[in-house]
């Protein structure tokens, strides 16, 4: 459905985004993952023909997005990082507005605006001046307007920005609920929700893509070895030392959490993928201490992400 | 031509429920209406003292023209006031969607942007055209206690359009330059001022360049719809400016998406 092949865009000459180029198969969710000013916006509106690409080419449902921009515009709902709208107007207004110029015929316009607004919940705020809504609204009334001409194509750039955590799961099922029927790129730098709605991420970062797989995938990948949480009722130091010593272990790092003076909290990583509990377990009551939680820890996306997206050497132990 | 009216019907309607249609149009009628005033007093004045004048040295009295001696200058002042009024309406049309970003809504839909810009100009000739027509009241007063001659007062009406109309298609160039929509009134403000400057200049350098001067400046051209004189040379000058004025506009578009600004 969509194809980006090597994109490069610069500004000036400041190179946003360098030889970018991915897939994405009808119905699927893609996330769009990186730091601010990794290239997710440019990389995006080059895809909704807002901005032409440098060098290389992006198709979207078959149609070049330079070539060919005013099919690729029928055929795509853009929901900018700010939502795009006139505030000065009602949200019904709006929405028969973009309707209009996102060519929907016109008797069937009304059911159009409705069906925007009962899928994203804004039947309620149909009537208010957009000015008066909360940013929740604003955001959701943004999504409407993606939505509107129901497009084959959702490209949304960080749909979830400034939502409570209710409307943030009602945000993310809607966006489940639409793929299928429309494939959609979704870019954010909030990770668990990555993990949450898309079955495959894209993680860019200085312009480059510098990884692509699902999120299950890319977490098993990069962990090479297992983790774990150890609480215990005894000073740190003397823990740390302790476990430190004990075969298979190869990292012990504190990690107190604040205001309980009475336990500590370590991170321990054992080497490869041997098992180490039973050995901690051993150790920690055989020296008389009570144990409170032991839990593995997998690498987390955020983990991964942050892996990816920063160079910093691995301290030496 | 759907979508044309889409952008139109979306910029007049945002024009009148806002209070920028209504403040605009009542500051312009107030000021016109000061001068109207005043240009009229002085020439009822002038008549009369010219009256008693005549019957003093037992003459037949003066003919004087109303057309000549107060239409035409209350066209003239009015091209003045244009020029401060109408970058005020035309600042904010590509201005506001650059600063709140609906510009990527425009840029991303299926309408060109030849639509857009077409749209937009549109609507603000037509608050242009709203704020023209309540004028007219001062030309029916005339009307109702003198004898003033209809031609003169058309042809000046259409010459207002023309200059008004050029001056909202730089009004729009300019406000795609930028999402600063007092820089872009200002913007609109001095090149309407030098271009009317033009014509004064041309008489102080030599005649080859001053007649080349101010056979561009905006002003030279409106002298003869003020006099009553339709010439197709001056019509053909103002549809030539709104054509260049509209076709900057494109360029800029076009070219700040290259730019990516």
């Amino acid at each position: 459905m969509i194809e980006v092949q090597n994109v490069t865009r610069y500004f000036g000459r400041v190179m946003a985004v360098n030889d970018v180029s991915f897939e994405v198969a009808k119905g699927e969710i893609l996330g769009f993952l990186g730091p601010n000013a990794a290239g997710k916006t440019t990389t995006m509106r080059v895809l909704t023909t807002y901005l032409p690409a440098t060098k290389g080419t992006a198709k979207v449902a078959g149609f070049d997005v330079h070539d060919q921009s005013m099919e690729v515009r029928k055929r795509i709902g853009y929901l900018p990082e700010n939502p795009p709208l006139y505030q000065e107007m009602r949200v019904r207004d709006y929405l028969d507005f973009v309707a209009k110029i996102k060519q929907v015929e016109p008797k069937n316009r009304k059911k159009a605006v409705d069906e925007a607004l009962g899928k994203t919940g804004t039947t309620n705020v149909g009537n208010r001046v957009i000015k008066t809504l909360s940013k929740g609204y604003k955001q959701r009334v943004g999504l409407a307007q993606a939505l509107v001409h129901n497009p084959d194509v959702l490209i949304l750039d960080e749909p979830t920005v400034g939502l409570d955590p209710k409307q943030i799961i009602e945000v993310r099922e809607l966006i489940k609920s639409l793929a299928g029927n429309h494939t959609i790129i979704l870019s954010t730098h909030i990770l668990p929700e990555v993990s949450m709605t898309c079955e495959r991420v894209v993680i860019i970062d200085k312009g480059k893509v510098v990884a692509e797989d699902s999120p299950d995938n890319l977490t098993k990948k990069l962990s090479g070895s297992m983790r774990f949480k150890v609480v215990v009722d005894a000073p740190r130091d003397q823990v740390e030392e302790k476990l430190r010593s004990l075969p298979g272990v190869k990292k012990v790092t504190p990690a107190n959490a604040p205001g309980n003076k009475k336990l500590s909290t370590l991170l321990v990583e054992g080497q490869g993928k041997e098992e180490i509990r039973p050995v901690l377990v051993k150790s920690i009551i055989e020296n008389g201490w009570n144990l409170y939680e032991l839990t593995p820890e997998g690498m987390s996306l955020e983990d991964v992400f942050l892996h990816l997206t920063t160079k910093e050497e691995e301290p030496v132990q | 031509m759907r979508k044309f009216l889409a952008i139109y019907n979306r910029e007049v309607k945002s024009y009148f429920s806002s209070p920028i249609a209504y403040i605009i149009i009542g500051l312009f009628l107030l000021i016109t209406g000061v001068f109207y005033y005043l240009i009229v007093t002085s020439f009822v004045q002038y008549c009369m003292r010219a009256d008693m004048q005549a019957q003093y040295y037992r003459m037949a009295p003066p003919k004087l023209n109303v057309n000549v001696m107060a239409i035409r200058n209350l066209f003239q002042n009015m091209s003045l006031f244009m020029s401060f009024f109408l970058p005020m309406i035309t600042m904010r049309l590509y201005s506001d969607e650059k600063k709140t970003g609906t510009i990527e809504l425009l840029m991303t839909s299926p309408i060109t942007n030849l639509q857009s810009i077409l749209g937009k100009f549109s609507a603000a000739v037509t608050l242009f055209l709203a704020m023209l027509a309540f004028t007219s009241v001062y030309m029916i007063l005339l009307f109702i206690y003198g004898n003033p001659e209809l031609g003169p007062v058309l042809t000046g009406y259409l010459g207002l359009f023309l200059l008004g109309s050029s001056y909202i298609a730089f009004g729009v160039f300019f406000s795609t330059l930028t999402d600063n929509q007092i820089i872009a009134a200002a913007s609109t403000f001095v090149f309407i001022l030098f271009f009317w400057a033009i014509g004064w200049v041309s008489a102080m350098v030599s005649p080859g360049l001053g007649h080349v001067l101010s056979s561009f400046s905006l002003i030279e051209h409106f002298e003869d719809f003020a006099k009553g004189v339709l010439d197709t040379k001056h019509i053909v000058y103002y549809l030539s400016f709104i054509t260049m004025g509209l076709f900057l506009s494109f360029v800029s578009i076009e070219s700040s998406r290259w730019r990516g600004r």
